[in-house]
């Protein structure tokens, strides 16, 4: 396939035609097991959630082992941020309840997605999937999200309805030199 | 071979005990032009120099506490913008700016790969040498964090607006490597994310991705520092800083908006905020005077500043003298760059009067710089405390000259 496309690069160089060069021949193709290692990134809709199950109760022991030092006791008061909602009373707008990523975001694959990729500070991956969903169902069920015996997993999780979930704002579709707004003159 | 070094090493060391006399300072020439002290030779200073002792510009951390902490929650570091000459921020000075607190990775470059996928005809990956063989382009573009704006607490132009930087970046354009990966037209979206600790995964258009942004290995004439991404960064020419990926090493191309952490830190409720917050507005600021500098005397003097935005080059700098009764147009020294640092001037005779020095920009799209009022207006927001301007804030930043010649931010 690439020798081709470099033959026919070469045939249009013969031919006198000023076409720019399409591809190079740079470059290796990864291994199947870079790819599986490297891809870890979650969908917002759970494309590429991995098998494995966990529930808050379980979630609760692995958040008092691995996470209590820096986010506290009930994910309050540690150095890190907190993970429970703000009290601002029952009719409040979900984002008053703060920057709180298990109830501001509006995708439950999203908390998945970045335990697994960026915690616990200093042992980053070293998590397992089970462990993963049941920090996510533990951080879900104390801000109120789903109930404490609800199983997350692949198929669970993304059905999992965040608050926020039509409560944001979409990016504009860019456009190169586009306005930032349309009709803003600043 | 080791007998010529060796005789090199004894050279240098005679030069240095020669120095070293004259620092005592027993003999001076006649005609007294010859300096006083010498900096001490030594092999470092020969392989890598150093700036002179006596020039203190420093990085500071932008908010509290200092920079590092034990937990390493400052994540801002601001560049003394009121000391730079020219556009380019030295290396050393550029600001820095971190997803979770000061965790630099040590990148060995020889192990290092940038793999691309997703929707791909074929996944690819780069290692540094691969992407060193590709037509290479180099640019200069500032990044400047979502947080950089004129404040009524900045005492210096390095807490207001020191969280913008510009460097002539070197690296292979990404639609360079889309292409040689084949990447699909039903593809809209790239996730770009990097080796720290971390893994900062940013969302960034396919349109972008495939306009101007560049995978760079070099800054500044060298490898791209530790701090901004060793050894591979992606430049998103003018949107806001979170985009410019560090430690790149992997590209997925995707058929939607992935909402990675990085982006929900930055989603907003209100479409305006959203829509102000993706790219940099034109904007400018006066770095010579500026807070906390003194005039030593009424008299001449230029007044210097940088102008920017991400929406292409800088067409336009016009400075008031007198609170933005009267402007005119500044000079530009050199030719303005797509989403780059321009430095403007303008001469200046100060009467030794209080004097509030003021510049606004027009950029290449003919949008211009407004002051926090101009936007209120455009809402219907009155200016109260509260009162911020919407997404990424491109306002007119004001400096009161006073008559001791001390200056002072205008808003605190």
């Amino acid at each position: 396939m690439r020798i081709l496309s470099l033959l026919s690069l070469v045939m249009l160089l013969h031919g006198g035609f000023a076409h720019a060069q399409s591809t190079f021949g740079i470059g290796s193709t990864p291994s199947e097991a870079q790819l599986n290692a490297w891809d870890i990134d979650i969908s917002p809709t759970g494309e590429g959630l991995p098998s494995g199950r966990g529930n808050a109760k379980e979630g609760v022991e692995i958040f008092a082992n691995k996470c209590i030092a820096c986010h506290g006791n009930e994910a309050v008061g540690g150095l890190a941020p907190r993970l429970l909602k703000a009290d601002v009373g029952p009719n409040a707008d979900p984002w008053e309840f703060g920057k709180i990523l298990p109830i501001r975001s509006p995708y439950a694959p999203t908390i998945w997605d970045f335990i697994n990729r960026g915690m616990p500070l200093g042992q980053e991956g070293t998590l397992s999937a089970n462990e993963v969903y049941a920090l996510t169902a533990y951080l879900l069920n104390i801000n109120g999200v789903i109930p404490e015996d609800a199983v997350m997993d692949a198929q669970s999780l993304p059905k999992v309805k965040m608050p926020n979930v039509e409560n944001w704002a979409p990016l504009p579709d860019y456009k190169p030199g586009m306005d930032r707004l349309e009709g803003y003159p600043y | 071979m080791a007998k010529k070094l060796s005789n090199r090493r004894k050279f240098l060391k005679n030069s240095a005990a020669l120095a070293g006399g004259l620092a005592a300072g027993a003999t001076q020439s006649a005609n007294g032009q010859m300096p006083e002290k010498y900096i001490k030779g030594s092999d470092d200073l020969v392989a890598y120099g150093q700036r002179s002792s006596f020039e203190t510009a420093v990085r500071e951390s932008h908010g509290r506490p200092h920079s590092p902490d034990a937990f390493g929650l400052v994540k801002h570091v601001a560049t003394p913008i009121q000391e730079s000459v020219g556009v380019i921020t030295p290396s050393a000075l550029h600001y820095v700016a971190t997803t979770r607190g000061h965790y630099v990775p040590d990148i060995d470059p020889n192990a290092h790969q940038l793999m691309i996928h997703g929707m791909v005809d074929r996944p690819l990956s780069f290692t540094l040498q691969d992407l060193k063989r590709f037509p290479s382009v180099t640019r200069l573009h500032f990044v400047e964090c979502a947080a950089n704006r004129p404040s009524i607490g900045a005492k210096t132009i390095t807490e207001s607006h020191g969280l913008t930087s510009c460097a002539e970046w070197t690296g292979v354009l990404l639609s360079t490597l889309l292409k040689e990966a084949g990447v699909k037209g039903s593809a809209s979206w790239i996730i770009a994310e990097g080796a720290e600790e971390v893994k900062g995964t940013s969302s960034i258009p396919m349109a972008k991705a495939m306009e101007d942004s560049l995978v760079a290995y070099g800054m500044n004439g060298e490898a791209v520092r530790p701090q901004q991404g060793y050894p591979l960064r992606l430049m998103v020419p003018g949107f806001e800083g979170i985009f410019n990926v560090k430690w790149l090493r992997r590209i997925k191309a995707v058929d939607k908006y992935w909402m990675t952490y990085n982006d929900y830190g930055h989603l907003r409720q209100n479409d305006v905020d959203a829509a102000l917050g993706y790219t940099i507005g034109p904007k400018s600021v006066i770095t010579f005077p500026s807070s906390g500098q003194q005039l030593p005397d009424k008299g001449f003097y230029e007044i210097s500043g940088l102008a920017w935005s991400g929406g292409g080059a800088i067409r336009r700098v016009e400075v008031s003298t007198d609170g933005g009764k009267k402007w005119k147009d500044a000079q530009f020294v050199g030719t303005p760059q797509r989403m780059a640092h321009t430095r403007f001037t303008l001469p200046w005779t100060w009467d030794g009067s209080e004097s509030m020095l003021l510049s606004r920009c027009t950029d290449e799209l003919g949008k211009v710089q407004p002051t926090r009022v101009q936007v209120a207006k455009f809402f219907g927001i009155p200016v109260d405390p509260s009162y911020r301007v919407p997404g990424r804030d491109n306002s007119i930043q004001t400096w009161r000259v006073a008559s001791d010649g001390s200056v002072h931010n205008a808003y605190s």
